[in-house]
């Protein structure tokens, strides 16, 4: 999975275009052929019994769109409601997913020489997510690895922010979630 | 690159296997009827062309063996060779291996390897066997010329090589070849291969030598024949053959060669086909007959049908904006586009629609061949072959129809002296029937066998624990046939080659239900089965009712909706709770209801709901109630795929937008079943592990054992006070000290009658099961006369007991059962004060979180004592009756802490599990505990609870401190 998400970005190419997103004050990349679109914050229906990260879906168009709450999904605080947010929507595996920002940027062109691993002190949930970073002036760009991205939680949460997040959303689904295929009930 | 020819060889295998359908129809029907020529050379094109473009493709198995068995269709047809069915099944065969080889085809990319020498020897000894005696026969009488000139000609095989060859030096000549290129290579080969063939065996016809070479060269008679005849002399056919050959065809070319002078000079032929190259495939498509179709793709459909989707869901949208604004200039543009739209779904619809024949077409060969197999007479009746449905939904019931079908031949029809003795034509007969019903197809597969019978279904499923002996009483015959859909359910006495593996109808159900379809059987016993189908005809769009629950709406496919029941205050229903469940009495039945609040654990909205409204559900034999806020319209959806990230979800089946383009979700009445604790409920429908975990999900419902003693009243015992059932005869007992006693265990047992009235005299040698209850130290046996069944019910804390024997009455079953107290009996044994119940292991040790145990045995002990046993003791059971069913699970993903099976050392069947088990890796650190159930003597096992429970325990414990 991992390998189709880096075989999008052409690493030793001159110049790498990110779309730079905002979540939580992190500056993020996601790679701008991945993304079919930017939308503002639409209607979404709730998916209830969901996994905490999806925050329900969307109708762009005539197509159903997952959006997935990228806040949860990297482990941080949740948004509070009244915050507006923008979607990026990118495709995968012929389905469409909207990732909830909460803000959305410029397209960056990024020289190679700027970009780095994801240093190891980076938590490995994040480290996960990441296709390493950029250094640009006064901040970091962490590139997001969408096929990981989303990939949801089969795994145990890494980053104790995130499993505090995921045990208040949810405390009796756990055991579904950790094994889909034994019965539960 | 290698594009052009995998585009042709996957056209061959889609070509080549509608091909093999329909020939398999037409063989059997060439079988009954080997005088109808039409069907005979139906089936020799087919084969023709299978061998003609593997020839092309270069598929060398495929087209030898095609080559023999057309050689052998081509000898039926001209009468040389006589249609046996040992023939008849060679060319099966053959028709069999030519299917697997395209399958391997189509599979890897090129042909498999191999050979069918044995299979072409066995096709060319019928041709040589029949021909000789005709072929001796021939010589005698007729001195002249010896052979005809097609035998002269070496048959049609060789003027099928010959046509092959000329076309190829054909489309290579310069004059001739760029017309012929423009042409189908298998048609001409094919009419020329005709033409001459007729010319070679009637000496006449050369008019379809010529509408041929009208079509394809005109007047280019003399090119052809000099390739013919070239070819004919390299397949060493001598000269003078040929030479007779060519005269027959001289008319034609003759007759051509006028028609070529009286076209006007300089107007060449090749160059009139070159001028107008577009007209020459239309005209030939049409002078062929051939349909005015082309191939699309399914995927081209697919993406046809999703567009489509989109675009009426933005219709509905548009039409929900103009119901706003009901003066809009938009009014009349929007309506007929509303139209257009209806009118292109409907359109694309039809595209996908395909005949009902497409699933139907093996058949025929299928209940031959079961014939055959099974020694019956067989007459396969079928109607409606033209009702169209959605080639998704046909796709997916080819298979449980070829199941019905062989279940119907194997179980359903009676062997010919048995027929004959109950009165019936001695040829069985089935019939399949297909037509449209309000928006659905119905499918009935019929039998005049001799049906199911309820008593027969109703023992089986009390022997599998499917039932209670209460439950199996009280429900209606109807009721009980329908027991056969369950899981490991098959009345067939004996596993045969065709079918009786139990699983079965289960399979089929499942299947049926995966498409929104259901399936219930009718039948009379004595006079036939008849399974009734109904399918949606498209899986695509679906009418569901829209439901709100908590301010959120869902969509509820109706093919499951049985009936809208409103539970408020002023219809004079309500809903009321036992024990936390809620349940709805719905015509003097009690209705489980979930509530779909709850279910998908929404929160309540804002306005407190004061109605509430009942959607009766069901699914398969399970019928049941959700609780939902408000119901709307029926609406037609399009329905779609969840996301892969919420596929394990259950409870959902997909989604879909409505009109005011809102997503919503489509509830999967499955789902929902499973999460009301279908099976439960009504003891039917149920899997093994769903009973189980139900069981044990009841905190406060309590395992019971029903029993007989003394009038006819059922009396129940607590399970776990239970601790061993003996069975004893009256020999045993003595009298002590004015008490009756047995010795049991070296110790005085006293022994009290459950019956009211004294222990009554019974007949010498019989024997009666003894309960024995054991507390402290000693221990006091109960006198019934028939153990009946256990049950799991809810018992209430304390239901009175005034010093009397029963505690109160229950109804279980339908029936009042009396609850007896066992303390009474203690009383009454003892004399004076019984002594304090122990906290009893059962309860205590129950395990906090709940361990799944794994029980592998077929007696009816296991599912009637050790399930409900363990389950009272907190345990998750569940039962299976082999260890073929115990791999089901495993490959279903179930993972158990403790396997318990019957493995007595020594026995055969011991290593056959062992090695089964073997295969099951995830499971080998799961501890097996050996039961050693297998009754001796013919006596049934005893057992001792406590022990049991303790092993359990200890093995679990082990397996904890390992872990």
């Amino acid at each position: 999975m991992s390998a189709e998400g880096a075989s999008g970005i052409d690493l030793q190419g001159a110049a790498e275009g990110l779309v730079s997103v905002r979540i939580g004050g992190q500056a993020f990349g996601i790679p701008v052929l991945q993304v079919q679109d930017v939308i503002a914050q639409g209607t979404t229906n709730r998916v209830p019994l969901g996994p905490p990260e999806v925050a329900g879906s969307l109708n762009l168009r005539g197509r159903i769109v997952t959006a997935i709450d990228m806040r949860r999904r990297l482990g941080m605080e949740p948004r509070r409601s009244a915050d507006g947010h923008m979607s990026v929507i990118v495709e995968r595996h012929g389905e469409l997913y909207a990732l909830l920002v909460d803000d959305v940027g410029d397209v960056l062109w990024l020289p190679p020489t700027l970009h780095e691993a994801a240093p190891l002190t980076l938590s490995a949930e994040w480290r996960g997510l990441s296709l390493g970073l950029y250094r640009l002036e006064g901040e970091l760009l962490l590139v997001l690895n969408i096929a990981e991205v989303l990939t949801l939680s089969r795994q145990a949460p890494a980053s104790p922010a995130a499993a505090v997040a995921r045990d208040a959303a949810r405390p009796e689904q756990e055991p579904a979630v950790a094994d889909g295929a034994l019965v539960t009930r | 690159m290698g594009g052009a020819l995998d585009d042709l060889v996957s056209d061959f295998i889609a070509e080549t296997r509608e091909g093999l359908e329909a020939l398999d129809s037409e063989l059997v029907r060439f079988e009954q009827q080997p005088d109808d020529p039409e069907t005979l050379s139906g089936i020799f094109r087919l084969m023709h062309t299978i061998k003609g473009t593997c020839g092309f493709l270069g598929l060398g198995r495929l087209q030898a063996l095609a080559h023999a068995a057309e050689s052998v269709l081509g000898a039926f047809r001209d009468g040389e060779a006589a249609v046996t069915p040992a023939a008849m099944s060679a060319i099966l065969e053959a028709v069999d291996v030519i299917r697997g080889l395209v399958d391997g085809l189509a599979q890897s990319g090129s042909e498999p390897e191999g050979s069918d020498e044995p299979l072409i020897a066995r096709l060319e000894a019928l041709l040589t066997a029949e021909v000789a005696p005709s072929a001796k026969v021939e010589p005698g009488p007729t001195s002249g010329p010896a052979k005809s000139l097609i035998e002269r000609l070496g048959g049609d095989a060789t003027l099928d090589a010959a046509a092959e060859m000329a076309i190829v030096r054909l489309r290579q000549d310069p004059q001739v070849g760029p017309a012929l290129l423009d042409h189908d290579v298998d048609a001409l080969q094919t009419g020329l291969r005709d033409g001459l063939t007729r010319l070679a065996r009637t000496r006449s016809g050369q008019e379809s030598l010529e509408g041929f070479l009208d079509g394809a060269a005109p007047g280019l008679l003399t090119v052809v024949m000099r390739a013919v005849s070239v070819a004919l002399g390299e397949l060493d056919i001598d000269d003078e053959t040929i030479a007779d050959l060519t005269a027959l065809a001289m008319p034609v070319e003759r007759a051509a060669a006028q028609e070529a002078a009286a076209a006007p000079e300089g107007v060449a032929p090749p160059a009139r086909v070159i001028d107008n190259p577009a007209a020459r495939p239309a005209a030939t498509a049409q002078g062929e007959g051939g349909a005015q179709t082309i191939r699309v793709s399914v995927d081209a459909l697919e993406h046809l049908m999703t567009v489509v989707s989109e675009l009426v869901l933005i219709r509905n949208q548009l039409i929900q904006t103009l119901r706003l604004v009901p003066e809009s200039p938009f009014a009349a543009p929007l309506n007929r586009l509303n139209q257009v739209t209806s009118e292109l779904q409907e359109g694309v619809m039809t595209t996908r629609m395909q005949p009902i024949s497409g699933a139907w077409a093996k058949l025929p060969r299928l209940v031959r061949d079961l014939a055959n197999d099974l020694g019956k007479r067989i007459d396969l009746v079928m109607a409606g072959q033209e009702t169209e449905l959605d080639r998704q939904v046909l796709e997916l019931i080819k298979d449980p129809l070829t199941h019905m079908i062989r279940n119907a031949a194997d179980h359903g029809l009676e062997s010919p002296a048995e027929r004959r003795a109950a009165g019936k034509s001695e040829t069985g007969r089935i019939s399949l029937q297909a037509r449209h019903e309000g928006g659905a197809i119905v499918i009935e597969v019929a039998d005049d066998g001799r049906g199911l019978s309820a008593e027969k279904i109703r023992a089986k499923a009390i022997a599998a624990g499917l039932l209670t002996a209460a439950q199996g009483e009280q429900a209606s015959d109807a009721d009980v046939r329908q027991l056969v859909f369950l899981p490991g359910f098959s009345t067939a006495a004996e596993v045969t080659n065709v079918s009786g593996r139990g699983v079965g109808m289960d399979v089929v159900r499942t299947n049926i239900e995966k498409i929104g379809g259901t399936i219930e059987v009718t039948s009379v016993e004595g006079n036939g089965a008849r399974f009734i189908i109904r399918i949606p005809l498209t899986l695509t769009i679906v009418s569901a009712l829209i439901v709100e629950c908590c301010g959120e709406r869902f969509a509820v496919p109706q093919s499951s909706v049985v009936e809208l029941v409103s539970a408020s205050g002023g219809s004079g229903r309500s809903v009321e709770y036992i024990e936390g469940a809620a349940v709805l009495r719905l015509r003097d039945r009690l209705l489980p209801l979930v509530s779909l609040q709850n279910l998908l654990q929404l929160e309540a909205s804002e306005e407190a709901s004061a109605e509430a409204c009942i959607v009766v559900t069901r699914v398969g034999a399970f019928t049941f109630g959700v609780i939902v806020d408000r119901v709307f319209d029926i609406e037609e959806i399009v329905v779609k795929p969840v996301a892969t990230v919420l596929r394990h979800l259950r409870l959902y089946s997909g989604a879909t937008i409505l009109g005011d383009g809102s997503v919503i979700l489509i509830l999967d009445p499955k789902g929902m079943s499973v999460e009301a604790g279908a099976g439960q409920v009504e003891g039917t429908a149920a899997e093994p592990g769903e009973l189980a975990a139900a069981a044990g999900s009841t905190a406060t419902s309590e395992a019971l054992l029903i029993f007989r003693a003394g009038q006819d009243t059922l009396k129940a015992a607590p399970l776990v006070a239970v601790s061993r059932i003996e069975e004893i005869d009256a020999k045993q007992f003595e009298r002590v000290d004015g008490r009756t006693v047995i010795q049991y265990r070296g110790r005085l047992m006293p022994v009290v009658d459950a019956a009211v009235e004294p222990a009554k005299a019974w007949e010498n040698g019989s024997r009666r099961p003894l309960l024995v209850f054991t507390r402290d130290e000693r221990a006091v046996g109960l006198l019934v006369d028939e153990i009946v069944d256990t049950v799991t019910c809810a018992v209430e804390g304390d239901l009175g007991s005034g010093g009397s024997a029963t505690r109160g009455s229950l109804i279980i079953g339908g029936n009042a059962t009396e609850l007896i107290d066992v303390d009474y009996f203690w009383r009454k044994a003892f004399g004076g004060e019984a002594p304090p119940a122990p906290a009893i292991e059962a309860t205590t040790a129950a395990p906090k979180t709940t361990r799944r145990l794994l029980v592998i045995d077929a007696s009816p002990f296991s599912q009637l004592l050790l399930q409900p046993l363990l389950s009272q003791a907190g345990y998750e059971v569940v039962v299976a009756p082999d260890a073929e069913s115990a791999m089901a699970l495993y490959r279903e993903g179930n993972r158990f802490h403790l396997i318990m099976a019957d493995t007595q050392p020594g026995a055969p069947a011991t290593q056959a599990f062992a090695r089964t088990l073997a295969q099951a890796s995830d499971w080998h650190g799961t501890p097996l505990l050996s039961l050693g159930l297998t009754p001796s003597l013919g006596r049934e096992p005893t057992f001792d609870t406590t022990t049991l429970l303790a092993t359990v325990s200890a093995a679990l414990d082990a397996e904890r401190s390992a872990a």
